[in-house]
């Protein structure tokens, strides 16, 4: 189950996003989530998530681990649904039983939030899937700079990001680890009260904390050893470029935007 | 005779401890090591070779007795970077020195921050990768790397430092048999071919026997410092100091005990098989 975590993982491949300026596909990413939220009608939420489909198409990233990262949300689109097929009220109504009512409003707003969810999460997913962390925090670092100005330590900031994101995969490992050396010790995880298992979880994670001590007090020899001092007089190998890709993306937002503002007012005058 | 990279002088060294009177991890030592040579320091757990590499650049500063890099002293924090960009060290777990998520962006780290021009630096990365042999492996993440190939990408993450020595702290000891040999042919490839100063600090004695000369320490003192033959023909010594002797060197060892007349004792399989060889031809 832990395997199953995908959050920050890149998956290696040359496409068009992929070759984006990570500064470009994190401002797009922000607007996608507000464009979402823009959305009125089904015709507007239609239309990002027809945009949501042909980015993750261009993508190339394989069908089957947008699906696996879709997951770990499944419960989080059923739950709201059903907040909503229950407490939206109004229109025809469709079912009823005791205190429940399922109105056609109800239904339709359910339906709403949930292709809502779906493309907030696959499309800013994207985001990760596409970028490499080193780039995602130099661009971070980048967008970041003007806060230099107010003394704030944006290059620490991003090197810490990095080094989380680094070390996510060697404590998942390290988590496994532990666990099965627990368990070979007869600890018992998996059964009991939620106390029981809360308390199980102790003897995991003081040996996570104290190993990730250890690896955090190494890795810092190591960086000093590698003439690290804190981002001063610091290069980059790669260079980050906005290219006519960024370019392009910039005006395949702005008509997606358009469109959805066309659609959130104008159909309903034209129907 | 060459120029000396590293020199240390009577260099004492202590641990601060809460619990415990402070006991020395080094005591009094004083070498030198000249530019091209391949060193390796053997020595039992906590005989202080550890220690000695932090010295090297500065991570650790000597209590009493001075070390100079390349003339550089060691307690001039004016120096600290220039003293880190001459020698470059390589940890012992791959896990915890390997900063990036991608293999060529760690590789990258080093000449980063010594604010290398970036085309330089791409420049460097690939010849370093090529160097260690890992160069097609320069987009993939370091995590789905074997132990072997991880240590690797640590070493050309030194190697695009550029860096006129290198010191590898119990680089393979959490390496399997076929790994170890990966980094040793990496590490004799540099020392030959670029002439790159190494210093290898192991505990496998067949490691030991291919550098040009050893030093063996113990208690926070060297004992013995010689090539490979001189070190492992004190067998008493080194087996006091809790060390092993290669089989190779036991054997003709106690060969030349019986009175057969070797004439050296023999550090690998295939230097004693000539040995004996040679032994046979002359007694036809
Ligand atoms: N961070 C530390 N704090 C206190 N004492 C230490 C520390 N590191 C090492 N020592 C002590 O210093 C002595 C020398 O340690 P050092 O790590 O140099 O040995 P070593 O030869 O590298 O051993 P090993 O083969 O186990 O790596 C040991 O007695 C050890 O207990
Ligand atoms: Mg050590």
């Amino acid at each position: 189950m832990i395997r199953d975590i995908t959050i920050g993982q890149y998956f290696f491949g040359k496409s068009f996003i992929h070759k984006m300026d990570a500064r470009m596909k994190i401002l797009i990413s922000l607007f996608f989530i507000i464009l979402i939220f823009l959305c009125k009608n089904f015709f507007s939420l239609g239309l990002v998530a027809a945009f949501t489909v042909f980015i993750l198409s261009i993508s190339k990233i394989p069908f089957k681990l947008i699906l696996k990262s879709l997951k770990p949300i499944i419960i989080i689109v059923v739950f709201t649904a059903f907040l909503n097929l229950f407490y939206t009220k109004g229109g025809k109504t469709l079912y009823e039983f005791w205190v429940f009512e399922i109105t056609l409003k109800g239904v339709y707003s359910a339906i709403f939030m949930a292709v809502r969810i779906i493309c907030l999460v696959a499309g800013t997913s994207l985001l990760t899937y596409t970028t490499t962390p080193t780039s995602l925090t130099n661009a971070i670092e980048s967008l970041l700079s003007p806060l230099k100005r107010l003394h704030v330590d944006v290059h620490t900031f991003a090197m810490m990001m990095t080094l989380a994101l680094r070390f996510i995969p060697t404590l998942i490992e390290e988590i496994d680890r532990i666990m099965s050396a627990q368990k070979a010790r007869g600890a018992d995880l998996e059964s009991g009260g939620l106390v029981k298992r809360a308390r199980a979880l102790i003897p995991i994670f003081i040996p996570l904390f104290v190993s990730a001590f250890r690896r955090a007090y190494e890795l810092a020899y190591a960086m000093e050893c590698r003439c690290y001092n804190g981002g001063k007089g610091r290069t980059s190998m790669k260079k980050m470029h906005f290219t006519y890709r960024d370019g392009v993306a910039f005006a395949v937002i702005a008509l997606l935007t358009a469109g959805i503002f066309i659609l959130n007012f104008n159909i309903r005058a034209v129907i | 005779m060459k120029e000396t990279l590293i020199e240390f002088k009577n260099v004492s060294f202590s641990y601060d401890n809460e619990e415990q009177t402070p006991s020395q991890a080094v005591k009094d030592i004083t070498f030198s090591v000249r530019k091209g040579e391949f060193i390796a320091i053997l020595g039992h757990n906590g005989s202080g070779k550890s220690t000695v590499a932090k010295l090297t650049n500065a991570i650790l500063l000597p209590e009493k007795g001075e070390v100079l890099i390349n003339g550089m002293n060691t307690k001039d924090e004016s120096l600290t970077f220039d003293i880190r960009r001459t020698v470059g060290m390589v940890f012992q777990n791959p896990d915890n020195q390997i900063v990036a998520t991608i293999v060529e962006d760690d590789v990258a780290f080093g000449p980063e921050n010594l604010g290398v021009e970036p085309a330089e630096i791409r420049h460097r990365v690939d010849e370093a990768l090529k160097t260690v042999g890992m160069y097609e492996y320069r987009e993939k993440e370091p995590y789905k790397l074997s132990g072997g190939q991880k240590q690797r990408v640590a070493i050309a993450g030194i190697l695009a430092m550029q860096t006129e020595c290198i010191v590898l702290d119990e680089s393979t000891a959490m390496l399997d048999p076929r790994g170890r040999r990966e980094v040793m042919n990496t590490i004799r490839t540099l020392n030959r071919e670029k002439g790159i100063t190494v210093l290898y600090i192991t505990h496998f004695m067949d490691e030991a026997v291919e550098a040009d000369r050893v030093l063996a320490m113990n208690d926070g003192e060297i004992m013995l410092d010689g090539t490979p033959h001189e070190v492992f023909a004190q067998s008493e010594k080194i087996r006091a100091a809790g060390l092993d002797v290669p089989q190779a060197a036991e054997l003709s060892q106690m060969l030349i005990e019986d009175g057969l007349n070797l004439g050296r004792v023999a550090l690998t399989v295939d230097e004693c098989i000539s040995d004996l060889l040679a032994i046979l031809e002359v007694s036809r």
